[in-house]
């Protein structure tokens, strides 16, 4: 958690430092179609070990929630009195009663055409109650990520080009402050002085949920808006000073490089030196980290989710914990891990691209 | 990442009849002592020290400061949920315990659960990263996959899995976080270790006979520990945040007083929706408090460590 805060390599956190197949690089006057060939074995290789990946966190899914003690039939029944026929049935319902080793195939099996089972608790579909949470999830977590990369990218570049400056010293100590709050913490505050109102202060925002059910059309974006305000501005503040401590970072790697002093010589402006020529270059590590946050961003809403009550996957997966419903806890395990995976590959297969420097 | 224990270049026979070992201890109190003045220029860092070691002394000493029995449900002093006022400093929770006393006790846990939880890690991503750097070939191989594939986890939805799947105790949660936050360690230190293994005097100890755990611990592990030194206190702070976090959630151990705890309870109690602020502000504040102090401590140390970070003072 708190290691984001040393300057993440290119390819770090994204957890694959060129040990997978890179491909010998192509002398630079190679034919176009060879590097093509290179990217595409080294993109090939990604995503392969992408897919095994995968098929890890599918395995831990199903193993790590077996060893929940207590018997899932009668907790679903929750001490009501029920026969013991009723029971075998209920087993026999959710594949209860077959031997460990059949059930674990046959999840994979319904893995792979995206059936995760019956929820225990909603007596529906797991696949239905993720879908029907995901819209949610993405959009809280998408404005989020927006709202927090440019911010972050901002004030890092400020706070590096004015390198221990006053400027520099409070940005970088308000962010290590606000990445140093609990989030849910952070969310109940808000809540109690925005949302419920302390003394002449009015409740200006909702307390929870999404929207208030009423409204249609452009109103009803408005309503969300309204809704989202507060949860937004609670990732924003804990998850920002990541992406400004790597920006800043990166730029500082920057700053003596020689190709700053000619565009100084020339006469720029140093405004326009920041702007077109360090910020673009220092970018470049801070793009993996952007992916890495779009994945673990997902994750890290279940508390922002949970405390506004915001209808997501990560409320859902408080919920289903709660129970424990077994199926809907390891789906949502899966999907939340798998974002990671995908989002670190898909670093890992862009990068090349946006610096032909690396893996070609 | 160089470290300021660098080993100077070898001076022929510049102690005369001290022993090697003598001589080695001398350099690396010297080397402690130059990292320590680099430290004490560190505004930043030297205020996060200063603030631990009070929140330490306070922790050391709450049996004294307040007593066991401010934690007992049964004969509180105070009234249920009570406003702050002279008697009761922060105000009570809903059974009429004193929450000043509670939020003295809670730095008990939170420190032994952050510090536990943090050595753990930072000792098994030491473990890993020193050996899958020192014998490569597949041990390394598979050692790396594992811990990549530990690196893409979401960390928070594994320690939560963890947690909920084993009992609820503090035990549980230092494993849960334990478990799930080595593999940055085991990154940085194996790049360290591939560091040092490739200097002369790693050679040169070989061609003397050094055997596998030798060079590992006398060699490499002091090379190391600047950056495990560094890595420990932020892993720390982020330790104290997931520790909260569990609990907060309920999946911390219910008998005991904890700073997470605290805000489970104040939620419980409905302090949000009758805008009790002052029941939730003071556990969160110290939190954060106590995580910004180890984060503040581990980027002055990783700063005299490499200098090029350019960690303001």
């Amino acid at each position: 958690m708190s290691t984001e805060s040393t300057p993440a390599p290119p390819k770090g956190a994204a957890g694959a430092e060129g040990d997978g197949p890179a491909p010998a690089g192509p002398s630079p006057r190679a034919p176009r179609s060879r590097a093509a060939a290179a990217y595409a074995r080294y993109a090939a290789g990604k995503l392969a070990g992408a897919a095994v990946s995968l098929f890890a966190v599918l395995v831990t899914s199903f193993f790590l929630f077996r060893l929940i003690p207590g018997d899932p039939v009668k907790q679903m029944t929750g001490g009501r009195q029920v026969s013991a026929g009723q029971l075998a049935a209920m087993r026999r319902e959710f594949g209860l009663d077959l031997p460990l080793w059949q059930q674990f195939t046959q999840y994979c099996g319904k893995a792979l055409t995206g059936d995760f089972g019956t929820s225990y608790q909603f007596r529906a579909p797991v696949v239905d109650k993720i879908t029907e949470a995901l819209p949610a999830t993405l959009l809280l977590t998408g404005t989020a990520f927006v709202i927090y990369t440019l911010l972050g990218i901002w004030l890092g570049a400020r706070s590096a080009w004015r390198n221990g400056g006053a400027g520099d010293r409070a940005n970088t100590a308000f962010a290590l402050t606000l990445y140093s709050v609990p989030s849910f913490w952070l969310g109940l505050l808000l809540i109690i002085t925005l949302s419920v109102g302390i003394g002449p202060l009015p409740g200006l925002f909702p307390t929870g949920g999404m929207e208030s059910g009423s409204t249609t059309g452009f109103d009803r974006v408005l309503d969300v808006a309204h809704h989202m305000v507060l949860p937004v501005i609670t990732l924003v503040a804990v998850e920002y000073a990541r992406t400004l401590l790597v920006m800043r970072s990166s730029l500082l790697d920057e700053m003596g490089s020689d190709y700053l002093t000619t565009a100084r010589a020339k006469g720029l402006r140093d405004d326009l030196v920041r702007r077109r020529h360090a910020v673009p270059n220092a970018l470049l590590p801070t793009v993996t980290l952007l992916f890495v946050n779009l994945g673990t961003t997902v994750a890290g809403a279940i508390l922002v989710e949970t405390v506004f009550s915001w209808p997501g996957l990560g409320g859902l997966f408080y919920q289903a914990l709660s129970v424990p419903d077994l199926p809907l806890v390891q789906a949502l395990f899966f999907v939340f891990a798998a974002a990671v995976i995908l989002m670190n590959t898909l670093a890992d297969v862009i990068y090349p691209l946006l610096d032909p420097r690396v893996g070609r | 990442m160089t470290t300021s224990m660098e080993k100077p270049p070898r001076t022929p026979e510049a102690g005369g009849t001290q022993s090697p070992r003598a001589l080695a201890r001398a350099r690396r109190r010297q080397a402690a002592l130059r990292f320590w003045r680099q430290f004490c220029r560190q505004r930043a860092g030297l205020v996060g020290l200063a603030v631990l070691a009070v929140i330490t002394l306070l922790a050391l000493t709450a049996p004294l400061l307040v007593g066991a029995d401010s934690l007992s449900v049964t004969d509180a002093p105070g009234g249920p949920m009570e406003e702050p006022s002279g008697e009761f400093p922060l105000g009570t929770d809903q059974f009429g315990r004193s929450l000043l006393a509670l939020l003295l006790w809670g730095t008990r846990v939170s420190l032994t659960v952050g510090l536990l939880a943090a050595f753990l890690s930072v000792a098994i991503g030491t473990l890993v990263g020193i050996t899958a750097g020192h014998f490569r070939g597949w041990y390394a191989g598979v050692i790396m996959r594992i811990t990549d594939w530990f690196l893409v986890m979401p960390t928070l939805v594994l320690a939560i899995a963890l947690a909920t799947v084993l009992s609820r105790s503090v035990w549980t949660t230092i494993l849960a976080i334990g478990v799930t936050t080595w593999p940055t360690t085991a990154r940085l230190v194996r790049a360290q270790t591939l560091s040092v293994e490739s200097r002369p005097y790693i050679e040169r100890s070989r061609a003397l006979g050094g055997g596998h755990r030798h060079v590992m611990s006398r060699h490499v592990l002091p090379n190391v520990m600047p950056l495990v030194l560094a890595q420990t206190t932020l892993v720390i702070s982020g330790a104290i945040l997931t520790e909260a976090t569990l609990a907060f959630l309920g999946l911390g151990d219910p008998t005991i007083v904890s700073w997470g705890g605290l805000l489970q309870d104040a939620r419980e109690a409905g302090a949000v929706s009758s805008g009790d602020w002052w029941y939730l502000a003071p556990p969160g504040l110290a939190i954060a408090v106590v995580a910004l102090a180890f984060t503040l401590c581990g980027r002055a140390i990783e700063s005299v460590l490499n200098p090029k970070l350019g960690v303001p003072r």
